[in-house]
């Protein structure tokens, strides 16, 4: 299959790894990857924040980049961008009165997918041990972020993708479905409400005794992550698909570093 | 543009009353989340809530449809709400009662206080209402030389106590039982000074006190929650029966309704008297649901009274985005699984509907106006859990940030600097309205990391970003995006011994 990577810009300029990962657990099934280089960001920070005109281009941006390549399915390592391409384009562009650019943006949000969605539902994974080979032998738990959980319905894709790497413990996390507090600018502009989710989730993951907390949205783990650096916690945070990339002969350590291989600068 | 009618005002009527916040959302929030009792109460009491709303939703295999069905009825009604104003109206005063329109607060205040004149009283019962909380009416009723009783236990509690309700189903949920007690023991007269916590106890004393007021009033207000277009039927569903008192013992009874709660006929209770008692207090079935239809000689109130009133809902189901909030039966399940309200508690929303729908519903009604009232579509993390709970199925999340964009719309070009928001904005729209631009920018992470520390952590940030870094590290950027990666790392795979699948 010919598979279309949405980096996410988050991914793209802050957790590059995750995205490399990405792109060798599809290479690893024997799928061609492709990167249009057109594309920047899903302009869900935009949309959130109000500011509909400045997110009109980013938007437009992102259903070209999409539309200008060939490609049988795209996928992002996100379940915010992807929920965002498929529910808030549309309607993003319906309001800023674009019918053709909301069809368009319908067509994309069609084909792209969460990359646990588009490993189980697509790809028909179900034993990352066995089928891509995954090794992972620390205990970890699992926040399940909210756009994933509840925008995109992903249930326990995720959850049962991790369960089955080999090596792994997998400690439940109380109060998984609880929000973490991100949010977007909602950590700018509320930031005190946002610190008292924050803290109730870091103690959440720490009462796990996991030595770190996987999950599937970059910005929620920088949201966490970044709370359990400050409270001084040994815990911290990885995005599930690197979990899914680490195996014996190249593993991944619980700071994220690849200790083999040759991406194995950070 | 739409047509409009001669001699109708172009401009929405806003509403008044108590739906205007003093001040904002984060000023606010910051205050009560130092308050730690309170906090304790309110996450157990939501907890407790939501677990029992889970096991009784549980319980229905059609729950989903009966959302979709509420939804629908309540859509049917919003979209035909006139016609159906107009048949309820016809019925209700075939049937003896008296209707009386009210555009908004100071309306509905004065023709409320005007009827309680007429009975020469300066006395009346109360069944809770959020209506007559809206509008502000005890205060105003208080300044006209009428004393408004609560007989709601819960609101009675919050009357006694000079405070405000904090949830719009349990107004007491900030307060415990020890607080409740010291409540009763300062401001009910009669009570037995050896009133302990026992929940008994305190039902009891307040069942004496509450007594006295039921036999001796002549006129009792109300809200309702469904109105009957088919029939001119008014419905309360309640837990104590204490509304039922009101509802049946004076003789007049005065009525506030807002102009939404209408549902075409008697056979739509079957779906919405499933979906409320289950989503507000998790019971299948609430202790006391009363109709009443007019009046009915030699039995029950002679004077049957409803006020409707508009406060705004005209505006807000002019709103195409936002219009859906007005399906809302108040029901309150949003509030109890929402993290925000969880940790701030309702007075923090500072208008009378709290919580994810109060975040929507109050600025729907007043109008993006205010420097205040426009913080509250602010006030989430957008984390859809209020959506998932609704039982009318409304996408809080989308009208949210549907009016954070009317927010930012309406302060474009009023402003003489752009905000550091506005900057952060513009900057990050032309970052990622192309990959080329987002690849230059991205040559600059190396930069970042000298702003980093020797353990990679980025720990304070100026301006706006500050509120992040109080209390969350930044990793330092990596020295290669991907996307620099990609083009000169990346091997594709059609060049490497690709594995057999
Ligand atoms: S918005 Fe929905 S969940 Fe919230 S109070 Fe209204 S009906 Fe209930």
């Amino acid at each position: 299959m010919k598979i279309a990577l949405f980096a996410t810009c988050i991914v793209d300029a802050m957790y590059p790894q995750t995205a490399r990962a990405t792109v060798k657990i599809l290479e690893r099934l024997g799928h061609e990857v492709i990167f249009p280089t057109g594309q920047a960001c899903c302009g869900q920070m935009h949309i959130n924040s109000g500011y509909m005109d400045e997110a009109l281009p980013v938007v437009t941006n992102h259903v070209n980049a999409f539309e200008s390549v060939a490609y049988d399915v795209a996928v992002a390592p996100s379940g915010s961008c992807v929920a965002s391409v498929k529910h808030q384009h549309p309607v993003l562009a319906e309001r800023c009165g674009d019918a053709a650019l909301k069809a368009r943006a319908e067509a994309v949000g069609a084909k792209t997918y969460e990359l646990s969605q588009l490993l189980v539902d697509v790809l028909g994974i179900t034993n990352a041990a066995e089928q891509l080979g995954s090794h992972f032998p620390h205990k970890v738990t699992y926040h399940p972020s909210c756009h994933g959980m509840r925008s995109l319905k992903l249930g326990d894709r995720q959850l049962d993708l991790l369960k089955s790497v080999g090596g792994i413990e997998v400690a439940d996390l109380p109060e998984a479905d609880q929000c973490c507090g991100f949010g977007g600018t909602f950590s700018l502009k509320n930031a005190d409400v946002s610190s008292a989710m924050l803290d109730d989730k870091a103690r959440n993951i720490e009462s796990t005794g996991a030595s770190l907390c996987a999950g599937g949205d970059a910005s929620c783990l920088m949201h966490i992550g970044g709370g359990l650096s400050r409270t001084t916690s040994d815990t911290t945070t990885m995005h599930f698909a690197e979990i899914l990339a680490s195996t014996i002969t190249e593993p991944v350590s619980v700071t994220g570093d690849i200790l083999v291989g040759k991406a194995g600068v950070r | 543009m739409s047509n409009v009618f001669m001699g109708m005002p172009t401009l929405p009527v806003f509403g008044d009353g108590n739906l205007h916040i003093e001040e904002t959302f984060p000023t606010a929030a910051h205050r009560e989340l130092g308050n730690t009792q309170m906090r304790a109460n309110l996450r157990h009491a939501t907890h407790t809530i939501r677990d029992k709303r889970l096991k009784v939703v549980a319980e229905l295999p059609d729950w989903e449809e009966l959302r979709d069905a509420g939804s629908a009825t309540k859509n049917l009604v919003m979209a035909n709400l006139p016609a159906l104003l107009e048949e309820f109206e016809k019925n209700f005063t075939a049937r003896g009662g008296i209707i009386h329109w009210a555009r908004d607060a100071h309306e509905a205040n004065s023709i409320v206080a005007g009827l309680i004149k007429e009975q020469n009283t300066t006395e009346v019962v109360k069944v809770k209402s959020m209506a007559t909380q809206e509008i502000g009416l005890n205060e105003y009723l208080e300044e006209q030389g009428i004393s408004a009783f609560e007989t709601d236990l819960a609101e009675l509690i919050v009357q006694l106590g000079h405070d405000k309700p904090s949830h719009i189903l349990v107004p007491a949920i900030h307060k415990n039982r020890t607080e409740v007690r010291d409540i009763f023991l300062a401001e009910m007269p009669n009570v037995d000074p050896n009133l302990t916590d026992e929940p008994r106890l305190l039902a009891m004393a307040a069942r004496e006190h509450l007594r006295r007021k039921f036999l001796s009033a002549k006129v009792a207000i109300s809200g309702a929650n469904f109105a009957l277009a088919d029939s001119g039927t008014l419905a309360v569903v309640e837990s104590e029966g204490n509304g039922r008192m009101c509802l049946t013992l004076p003789e007049t009874l005065i009525t506030v309704m807002g102009i939404e709660k209408l549902l075409p006929g008697k056979e739509d209770l079957e779906v919405f008297m499933q979906l409320l008692p289950r989503s507000s207090t998790g019971e299948r079935m609430n202790p006391y649901t009363s109709l009443w239809t007019g009046v009915t000689e030699g039995d029950g109130p002679q004077n049957v009274h409803l006020v409707l009133m508009d406060n705004g809902r005209t505006a807000a189901l002019a709103d195409k985005y936002g219009r859906t909030a007005l399906n809302c039966i108040r029901c309150s399940a949003c509030m109890n699984v929402c993290p925000v309200y969880e940790r701030t508690g309702g007075h923090a929303y500072g208008s009378t509907y709290p919580g994810p729908i109060g975040a929507i519903l109050t600025p729907l009604l007043t109008g993006i106006t205010s420097e205040e009232n426009s913080t509250l579509p602010y006030a989430s993390s957008l984390c859809g859990a209020c959506y998932d709970a609704c039982p009318v199925k409304i996408n809080i999340p989308e009208i949210l940030v549907h009016l954070r964009g009317e927010d930012v719309d309406s302060k474009r070009g009023t402003k003489k600097l752009p905000s550091q928001m506005d900057l952060m904005m513009k900057g990050g729209s032309w970052a990622f309205s192309s990959g080329k631009h987002l690849g230059l920018l991205e040559k600059g992470l190396p930069l970042g990391k000298l702003a980093a520390g020797r353990d990679k952590k980025i720990k304070a940030l100026p301006g706006i970003a500050a509120g992040w870094t109080q209390s969350r590290d930044i990793p330092a950027p990596p020295s290669q995006s991907f996307r620099d990666w990609w083009k000169k790392d990346h091997t594709p795979v059609a060049a490497t011994n690709k594995q057999e699948k």
